[in-house]
């Protein structure tokens, strides 16, 4: 008996990543960077996330030439993302062959009511969610990974915080909800009945947990690990800094050692004096057409 | 092979915590009914009397243990004796060396190991493996992205195989899987390993030397 596709194996994977840095990379010399700092994935892309709210038009899924040659630069899994729905895309990516495809809010949704049955791909799926209610909703339609959504090329950290917070509330008040208020509780959460007993049992949600969305220093990964995130994802942070191999290490090394402050010191010191994390934007100027977390429900 | 009721008084067992599935190796041995410990520094290390080197990127793990200057200790106390498990990355980590890269690796088992052997991540499957070492019952053998055993050195026990490959070996006090124990309810093979940590603790308690390295 050999089976392929399973829900462990693709839940398997994201829990080998655990404790690790995704960094988002639109070149394989950015993705060798990314694995030599020790990344353990990367994300291809054609425009990291500040770029693509920079361009502003309909961003797509990357080009598919692009996304092999990174598949081809790196011994570390290679992520893709797809339009929110889009399954077209996702079935391409799947024959292409990358190990993770992430159906994103940071792309332009295809369908504004429905996403991808994650179920039907061999290929496993990572989501983005705000909250518990969101995150068992994707969990619902297969996904084996969430990260929260953040605010996506922002560089600012408040909105992962804000998510990552949310799911982990939500989670610790269901483990002393009695038994008999489950349901009315999956009716608010919006979510099967089966994953919120799961989810009140376990204490967690049944997939990996990531931060994504605005992760830009070493102290900014070292919060979110210490928020409840099983690992980190990148995505402007690394390569909008001046210095993009120090800020990959020094992130890497913050997520290994998050709890020790002396490990973020040095992690922070080996930046330099000259380093500069990514510019940022304070969200509250931002009007909420131009939000990406909204995107998807 | 049941582990006896007390083990966790007697022995203490460690996962290398800088990247990867070591919460899933911790509930496993926990359900093997022993307690066992994340590993992420040196002064963790020397207090443990076995260590698994779980599942996750071995190229990831490798820079941190340089970084964080884990490699050497962990590699002078497998050497004198500590029982060491490795499971996929853990495989990759302890080998010899990587066919076909230029990987750095431990060299603590006398292995050569193929990444990604059976595929990318399409082709990660569940595979009812037979193990004889663990009795007539086939182990529900789940590989991810696994490596396999390409060459092997003369002392190097094969335990079991999938498509003609080695994937479960084993040479004095190491033990290599390329597929992940920790993420089934069967926990034949932790306890296999309890047995190797017991075994070395004892003949090391038996010469009248202790194992376990004082904290420097």
């Amino acid at each position: 008996m050999t089976e392929t596709g399973t829900i462990t194996v693709k839940r398997g994977l994201a829990q080998m990543l655990k404790g690790g840095v995704i960094m988002d990379v639109v070149t394989p010399e950015q993705a060798a960077i990314a694995q030599d700092a020790g990344a353990v994935a990367v994300m291809a892309l054609e425009r990291i996330p500040a770029d693509i709210r920079a361009d502003g038009g309909v961003a797509r899924m990357s080009n598919l030439e692009l996304v092999q040659s990174i598949m081809d630069a790196v011994t570390i899994p290679v992520m893709a993302k797809v339009r929110i729905g889009h399954f077209a895309e996702a079935q391409a990516l799947q024959a292409l062959g990358v190990d993770f495809i992430d159906e994103s809010e940071v792309l332009t949704p295809a369908d504004e009511k429905y996403h991808v049955s994650k179920h039907l791909f061999t290929t496993p799926f990572v989501c983005g969610a705000r909250d518990l209610g969101e995150a068992l909703r994707r969990i619902a339609e297969g996904a084996a990974m969430i990260r929260s959504k953040g605010e996506a090329g922002s560089g600012n950290i408040v909105e992962a915080v804000r998510h990552m917070r949310s799911i982990r509330d939500a989670i610790k008040e269901l483990t002393v909800v009695p038994e008999e208020e489950l349901t009315a509780r999956a009716r608010d959460l919006g979510a099967p009945l089966e994953l919120v007993r799961e989810a009140a049992r376990a204490g967690r949600l049944p997939v990996v947990l990531f931060c994504a969305g605005g992760v830009s220093t070493p102290a900014d990964a070292a919060l979110m690990m210490q928020l409840g995130a099983e690992g980190i994802f990148v995505g402007s942070g690394i390569f909008k800094s001046n210095s993009p191999k120090a800020f990959a290490k020094a992130i890497v090394d913050a997520t290994t050692h998050f709890e020790d402050p002396n490990v973020i010191v040095a992690a922070s010191k080996s930046l330099g004096k000259g380093a500069q994390a990514m510019a940022g934007i304070d969200l509250r100027n931002l009007p909420e057409s131009e939000l990406l977390a909204s995107r998807g429900n | 092979m049941a582990p006896k009721a007390g083990i966790s008084e007697r022995i203490s067992i460690g996962v290398l915590a800088l990247q990867g599935d070591v919460e899933e190796h911790i509930a496993a041995m926990r359900r093997a009914g022993v307690s066992a410990v994340g590993v992420k520094t040196r002064a963790d290390l020397a207090r443990v009397d076995g260590l698994i080197v779980p599942g996750g990127e071995s190229t990831t793990v490798m820079k941190l243990l340089a970084r964080f200057e884990l490699g050497k200790p962990l590699q002078d106390r497998v050497r004198a004796g500590l029982p060491l498990w490795g499971t996929c990355m853990g495989t990759i980590v302890v080998a010899r060396e990587v066919v076909g890269l230029e990987q750095p690796t431990l060299g603590l088992i006398d292995i050569a190991v193929r990444r990604n052997a059976f595929g990318r991540q399409n082709d990660s499957a569940e595979v009812a493996l037979p193990i004889p070492v663990l009795g007539a019952e086939p182990f529900p053998a789940i590989f991810i992205r696994a490596p396999w055993i390409e060459r092997q050195g003369r002392d190097v026990q094969s335990l079991a195989e999938r498509d003609g490959h080695s994937v479960m070996v084993r040479e004095r006090n190491v033990l290599c899987t390329s597929f992940h124990p920790e993420l089934t309810a069967d926990t034949r093979v932790h306890e296999y390993f309890l047995s190797m940590v017991l075994e070395a603790s004892e003949a090391s308690r038996a010469a009248g030397i202790g194992n376990r390295r004082d904290v420097a």
